[in-house]
């Protein structure tokens, strides 16, 4: 089933009648997101992911705009007519049933026609428990059960009805790192087997690149970029993007383009066609670095982080609007970093320019 | 090296035994003091229990005796029947059971309005149904009294019950318990397809039980012990409660009053209080330390 949302846009009235304004917690939204898919909605708390997937389960009724299933359009449509699943951050399960209550709680309130008797409903949410490996659990209250396993009961909740669209509020955020791992990859493995069109929400980058098909950013309840998670973190639109994705995060230096090529200080570090002259924020990403005896880029060394695989450099400029310059270089080279300086070559397609004022990505070619 | 080693030992040693001898006299004097208010507290239930098995010419002894000398069983037949306890039971147990399972009704519906529902002029309609708890609940009375006698609802069940049917109080402490149920599973009921009459019964109801049950003793417990009210406006035969019963039964017959029999009235009626406690003790204990926020 896909989902097309369009220009949608959500309204919060101020709270405060005196003080504060409207929040405009979305602000019209165009993407589409294709049959089957997962898709990671990403963007920093309080951007306005939680509202956008409370208004494609129908929670939250759009200030403006439409949001279609299939050629459904389902706009007015109410919550439980959606045929959504939803997981919400804390789980939000009904403490006093046991799991196996929790899970049948959606079949049984069923009308009409999709009515089931008991047996269907006790096949369908053991099926449901099992797929999601809790079937073991079945008569425990949820709080016997660790943050993972209450995690496992909220999905099969979720995906006990066969919804069309399955939606994940921050579904990973209460675990802990290494629970965190083994049940993204969970989740993956159940998307896949469903084949249940997914929309994800998380503010962790890593997750979001790790598990989606592709990735929706978001700031301050507008879309930035959506795309493939490499290509928006090869290609990002603009500068919050870029400092969005990546970890270690991207190190942004302010520059210059003049005379066809990108000054950092003094130096020119790169050469640029298809630019006018103009005063720019420089983005390289820490793999976008090269140590070169000759490199046209200065930096003031700090301290040199070896990390098996790779060596991490860690330098000071001038210009670096961070605290410092982190680089990272495989360790197969020989590295020796010496003395007081570190100099570096820079790999084009790993260097981002952005224009200062509007921070969007200047799109031209670097050499 | 070892030699201090024991010193310290032997320090250690002492001062635990100091210690221990300090809380077992803790202790003692603690349970001493517990013992001696419970006998204060249990005695004239005791007074009651044995004075209600004597004789009459035995409960006259200028030497109160400690125990029956002999056991008249039989006074506590002679008091159903002489008070007519067993109308006064009915009565008084259609109004608490009624009034308790309307108020049970009208409490949880407001109190999910409150909470739960978003409608113009919520938060002032709430401010202005707890001001009214300050007014004080005799001055109801005499207003109360005016509105029923002009209804013609005096002597009837109905005026026993209706009055007391809202009670702000427990509408706020239902509210406050439903306030405390998380938004997201309001939500995901909603996803789940229940109506928000279903979710009330099937979520916040049992997720409140503590607070309903607390309620629903209370407020039988009002009925059980409601006085003035009911002298006021419904004292027949038909329809007198429990306390008035006991009170007319003993004091209307003229002269001698068989006090061992009284006892075993009251005695009797006391019984259903004591049971409920001993078995509800914790809901009680919740519901009287909740109530404590009135002050
Ligand atoms: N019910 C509401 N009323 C008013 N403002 C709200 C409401 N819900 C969310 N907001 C505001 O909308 C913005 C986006 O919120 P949300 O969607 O929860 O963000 P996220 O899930 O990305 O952290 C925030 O600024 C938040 O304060
Ligand atoms: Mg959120």
């Amino acid at each position: 089933m896909k989902v097309v949302l369009q220009n949608l846009t959500k309204i919060f009235p101020s709270r405060d009648k005196k003080a504060g304004k409207e929040v405009v917690a979305v602000n019209d939204f165009n993407f589409e997101i294709p049959d089957g898919k997962l898709i990671g909605l990403l963007g920093p708390s309080g951007c306005g992911k939680s509202t956008t997937l409370y208004m494609i389960s129908g929670l939250q009724k759009p200030t403006s705009g439409k949001i279609f299933f299939g050629d459904d359009d389902v706009t007015e449509l109410s919550t439980e007519n959606r045929g959504i699943g939803l997981v919400f951050q804390n789980y939000a399960l009904y403490p006093h049933m046991t799991v196996q209550q929790n899970i049948l709680f959606p079949l049984q309130n069923l009308k009409g026609a999709d009515k089931l008797s008991k047996e269907e409903m006790q096949e369908r949410a053991y099926n449901a428990a099992k797929l999601v490996q809790i079937e073991e659990l079945m008569d425990r209250k949820p709080s016997e059960l660790s943050g993972g396993q209450q995690q496992r009961v909220a999905i099969a909740r979720a995906l006990v009805k066969m919804p069309r669209v399955l939606l994940l509020d921050e579904p990973l955020s209460n675990l802990d790192a290494r629970l965190r791992l083994q049940t993204r990859e969970e989740i993956r493995r159940i998307q896949k087997e469903t084949g249940i069109t997914t929309v994800f929400v998380t503010h962790d980058q890593e997750e979001a690149m790790s598990i989606s098909d592709m990735i929706v950013v978001m700031k301050l309840g507008v879309l930035q970029q959506i795309g493939k998670p490499q290509d928006v973190y090869d290609d990002p639109a603009n500068l919050f993007v870029a400092k969005f994705l990546g970890t270690p995060p991207i190190n942004v230096l302010e520059g210059k383009i003049q005379g066809g090529k990108v000054y950092i200080g003094q130096e020119a570090v790169l050469e640029v066609s298809g630019a006018e002259d103009q005063d720019v924020v420089i983005g390289i990403r820490p793999e976008g670095f090269e140590l070169a005896e000759t490199g046209a880029l200065h930096c003031n060394l700090v301290n040199v982080e070896v990390m098996g695989r790779d060596v991490s450099i860690v330098s000071h400029h001038p210009a670096s609007q961070n605290a410092s310059i982190r680089s990272i270089i495989n360790a197969d080279h020989k590295t020796s970093v010496g003395g007081q300086i570190v100099r570096y070559d820079l790999k084009p397609h790993k260097v981002f320019l952005f224009n200062k004022e509007t921070e969007e990505r200047i799109r031209c070619e670097v050499k | 090296m070892s030699d201090t080693i024991t010193m310290k030992e032997k320090n250690i040693q002492q001062v635990s035994a100091a210690q221990k001898t300090m809380q077992i006299l803790v202790k003692f004097f603690t349970y001493a003091f517990l013992i001696l208010m419970a006998l204060i507290v249990l005695f004239p239930f005791y007074w009651m229990i044995i004075s209600s098995l004597k004789t009459l010419a035995e409960y006259r002894l200028n030497v109160p005796t400690f125990f029956p000398q002999q056991i008249m069983f039989s006074n506590y037949a002679e008091a159903f029947t002489t008070a007519s306890l067993g109308q006064l039971f009915y009565n008084t147990m259609i109004v608490g059971v009624v009034s308790t399972l309307l108020s049970l009704v009208i409490t949880v519906l407001s109190a999910f309005a409150f909470a739960r529902l978003e409608f113009k002029g919520r938060d002032t309609m709430f401010g202005l149904l707890l001001a009214t708890m300050m007014i004080p609940g005799e001055l109801f009375t005499i207003t109360n009294y005016a509105t029923v006698t002009q209804l013609g609802w005096m002597n009837t069940y109905r005026v026993l019950i209706i009055p007391f049917l809202v009670s702000v109080f427990y509408i706020y402490l239902l509210r406050q318990n439903f306030m405390q149920i998380p938004n997201e599973l309001y939500l995901a009921a909603k996803v789940d397809g229940t109506s928000d009459l279903k979710y009330l019964w099937k979520v916040m109801v049992p997720l409140s039980l503590p607070t309903l049950i607390s309620i629903t003793i209370l407020k039988m417990m009002g009925s059980w012990n409601s006085y003035i009210w009911p002298r006021l406006v419904a004292n027949d035969e038909a329809h007198r409660m429990i306390t008035n019963g006991l009170r007319n039964a003993f004091t209307e017959t003229s002269g001698d009053v068989n006090y061992p029999v009284q006892m075993a009235a009251v005695a009797l009626v006391s019984a259903p209080l004591f049971l409920v406690f001993v078995f509800l003790r914790k809901y009680i204990m919740a519901g009287v330390s909740r109530s404590g926020i009135k002050g």
